[in-house]
């Protein structure tokens, strides 16, 4: 299969191979690769709790976005730069994981949410995004929905070193 | 006395011990659990602490972050240390006879003593770090490297011991 030749030939480059064959490269990466998805996790929840009236709700959405989001973006290039190295050291069997797969299609959704919502549904967060407002049903929702898909990407992500393969 | 290692050995033949290692969901869904904890926590302490660097959010007193973020710091410590106690039954003598672990553990100590630190003198003046600076940068710099420190060490325990 085509791209299973691709895979095996991402695991044949010289750094799939330093982070599979050294002793400490993977569990560094590994470590840094967690406390990005924690940050990115942890103040994309922030936001959703806000957007669902729950926390924050002394501080206007735009400011509260505007200070978390950009710590987010950071945390989530360096979560799919390490995500990335630690994938090509074994790309075969990663690519064959079902909670790698899930993973992915929970971060495509959570993506999803975050696009519509932010094209459509929050044109209008100045008139209900003032301090202490209380939030749209669809803030709530996309919130909620946001939340949910990422706890399912943490799942996911736990759940593949416990079900990794050899192939 | 009984030593560390006789301990391990017994804790390791309780039920509890053997139920969590029998049962093959239990260890994974724990440690999501801890990992959820942990996104909580380091979350809020990035915000504080940026807050307190003069980073982030320079329009709102520092008290103010504080007491937005700084509750979820204490709130989530039991769940942590809970999840954290299932993964010591489970495997006791992975982490208690662990280097890292104990190191891990002395980072903890070390994040919550400076995290009582900052707050303690916002209890009696709301503005008591807006008018040190330099201290407060200092504390969150190193409130930041304690937490990482925490994470990478948390990650490790499985590659030692």
């Amino acid at each position: 299969m085509e791209f299973d030749h691709l895979l095996r030939s991402l695991e044949a480059t010289s750094f799939a191979t330093a982070i599979r064959e050294g002793n400490s490269l993977f569990p560094w990466l590994e470590g840094l690769h967690v406390l990005a998805d924690t940050l990115v996790i942890g103040t994309i929840a922030i936001v959703d709790l806000r957007l669902m009236g729950l926390a924050s709700r002394d501080r206007s959405i735009t400011r509260l976005t505007a200070e978390v989001l950009p710590c987010t973006w950071a945390a989530f290039a360096v979560a799919a730069i390490t995500g990335l190295l630690l994938f090509s050291s074994r790309a075969f069997d990663y690519a064959h994981n079902p909670f790698l797969r899930a993973k992915f299609v929970f971060m495509a959704l959570a993506g999803a949410n975050m696009l519509v919502f932010h094209l459509l549904g929050s044109r209008d967060v100045d008139a209900w995004g003032a301090p202490e407002q209380s939030t749209p049903l669809r803030a709530r929702i996309a919130g909620a929905a946001s939340l949910l898909l990422w706890i399912g990407v943490a799942v996911c992500g736990r759940w593949i070193g416990f079900t990794l393969a050899r192939g | 006395m009984p030593s560390l290692h006789q301990f391990c050995a017994w804790l390791d033949s309780t039920p509890a011990s053997v139920t969590i290692k029998t049962i093959g969901w239990i260890v994974p869904t724990v440690q999501t659990i801890h990992i959820l904890s942990i996104a909580a926590v380091m979350s809020a302490v990035l915000m504080i602490d940026l807050r307190l660097i003069g980073i982030l959010g320079r329009d709102q007193l520092i008290a103010r972050v504080s007491r937005r973020f700084g509750p979820v710091i204490w709130w989530t410590l039991p769940i942590l240390l809970a999840t954290g106690v299932i993964q010591i039954i489970g495997e006791p003598a992975r982490s208690l006879e662990n280097p890292v672990f104990r190191l891990k553990m002395a980072l903890l100590v070390g994040a919550l003593l400076v995290t009582l630190g900052y707050q303690i003198p916002l209890r009696r003046n709301p503005s008591y770090w807006d008018g040190r600076r330099w201290a407060a940068q200092i504390i969150a710099v190193v409130s930041l490297l304690l937490w990482v420190g925490i994470v990478f060490a948390g990650r490790w325990i499985a590659y030692t011991g």
